[in-house]
């Protein structure tokens, strides 16, 4: 342990580089997630049942398959079926089409519980399927989606220390360096610890912050 | 390329597997179920000095990462058999989420049942047991089955400490027999069997206790 201030110090330069993979890969994960959730959420209300249906399959299949199979089947067995990721590649696609898929329930219900009546309003006034969607449906969806988005995000980022297992020198993987290299087991891993909770309530923080933004802009209750 | 050969070979490891994880499952979620509610009455009805340090305690579980639990209490509480361990971590884990759920479920009971057994000045420990958590355990039957699934899908975690759950199986038998596309693939189609006709059964429930 009298060793470890130190050490700390010294491994604070990895330590940023280990903080910045994690940043990125929550980033670069939620990004990929949430063009899922908005493509597979829009289309699973289509009009037509073979792409309903085709919607709710993907979807199923990757909230039903575990993000941790997902993973390793993405680093082990996809190679040898001739395709080689980088580690970190793998690590943002399972994220992104695990938490995609589950990212796609939030838009479908979102989506959902706008009134009919604003739907029929658009109508009315003469507005195309599209226009609808963009100007009336999707910015009073929007606040309805911003906490169940925060809930899942946090849950995102979490889950990013098991990129360490397939290699990604993540924050979780340069920890486990600094704590092979001091010893200093217990100090290392509630620093870990430490860092994924202020992370955890940084990202919390920026997204009330938007759901504060979007209710305001739908021109409901709570914003400002 | 798929070889169906390996496929059947490595298919009696990944089932040995999938029993572990189905146990730790089970275990850990009744280890969840029951420390949940506890968290939920001693954040709802305990003594502030007490309601406040387990609300923070559970905050800081819920935003901490399942996998640095795991390898953050393998290192620092000795003695315990992986499984044990494991089961204790998911069990905890889940738990600070579950007395979320509870609690949700015990806001949810109307404010009139409270008054009635006001005046019937029935005792506070008979309005607990007989009025508000029995109708509160069935507002919540829905989002417990929700994580239960989750938990299930969790368990491969395990593997890093040790404990032979059907991921850690999958990931064995594919490096001994150069078959990671046959057992990965085999332990996802056994997820997708197990998991999706549980989501289906909650849904329904979800949807019966909607009306």
């Amino acid at each position: 342990m009298a060793d470890f201030l130190p050490e700390l110090s010294r491994a604070v330069p990895r330590l940023a580089d280990g903080l910045l993979v994690t940043v990125e890969a929550t980033v670069l994960g939620a990004a990929l997630a949430l063009v899922l959730a908005y493509a597979l959420g829009l289309l699973s209300r289509s009009a037509r049942p073979p792409v309903r249906a085709a919607a709710r399959l993907v979807v199923e299949f990757f909230r039903g398959t575990s993000l941790y199979v997902q993973l390793f089947w993405l680093f082990f067995a996809l190679p040898m079926l001739g395709f080689r990721l980088e580690p970190l590649a793998c690590g943002v696609l399972a994220l992104g089409l695990n938490f995609g898929a589950y990212g796609s329930e939030v838009v479908r219900g979102a989506v959902a519980a706008v009134p009919r009546a604003q739907t029929e309003a658009a109508i009315a006034l003469g507005m195309g399927p599209a226009l609808r969607l963009r100007r009336v449906v999707l910015p009073q969806a929007h606040a309805l989606m911003v906490a169940p988005f925060k809930n899942l995000l946090v849950q995102l980022l979490k889950a990013t220390p098991l990129l360490s297992l397939v290699t990604v020198p993540d924050l979780t993987f340069q920890i486990d360096q600094l704590r092979s290299s001091t010893g200093a087991t217990a100090a290392s891993y509630l620093l870990l610890l430490g860092l994924y909770f202020g992370l955890a309530v940084v990202l919390s923080l920026g997204m009330n912050a938007l759901e504060r933004a979007a209710k305001a802009r739908a021109g409901q209750e709570g914003g400002v | 390329m798929w070889d169906g050969e390996a496929a059947v070979a490595a298919l009696p490891a990944v089932l040995e597997g999938f029993g572990v994880t189905l146990v730790a499952t089970v275990l850990g979620f009744a280890v969840a179920a029951v420390l949940g509610l506890v968290l939920a009455l001693v954040q709802r009805a305990g003594p502030v000095w007490l309601a406040l340090p387990v609300r923070g305690a559970a905050g800081f579980v819920r935003s901490t990462p399942l996998l640095v639990q795991l390898f953050a209490a393998w290192v620092l509480v000795p003695g315990l058999d992986a499984p044990v361990l494991g089961v204790l971590v998911l069990g905890v884990h889940y738990a600070t989420y579950l007395s979320e759920v509870y609690r949700t479920g015990i806001d949810a009971v109307p404010k009139g049942q409270w008054e009635a057994c006001t005046a019937l000045s029935l005792p506070r420990r008979r309005v607990w047991a007989a009025v508000v958590l029995p109708q509160a355990v069935r507002n919540v039957l829905p989002p417990l089955g929700n994580y239960a699934v989750s938990m299930f899908k969790e368990t491969p975690l395990l593997s890093v400490i040790t404990v032979h759950e059907m991921v850690h199986e999958a990931n064995t038998y594919g490096s001994t027999h150069f078959a990671y596309l046959e057992s990965f693939t085999l332990a996802a189609a056994v997820f997708l069997l197990a998991s999706w006709p549980t989501s289906v059964l909650v849904r329904r429930l979800e949807a019966r206790l909607a009306h």
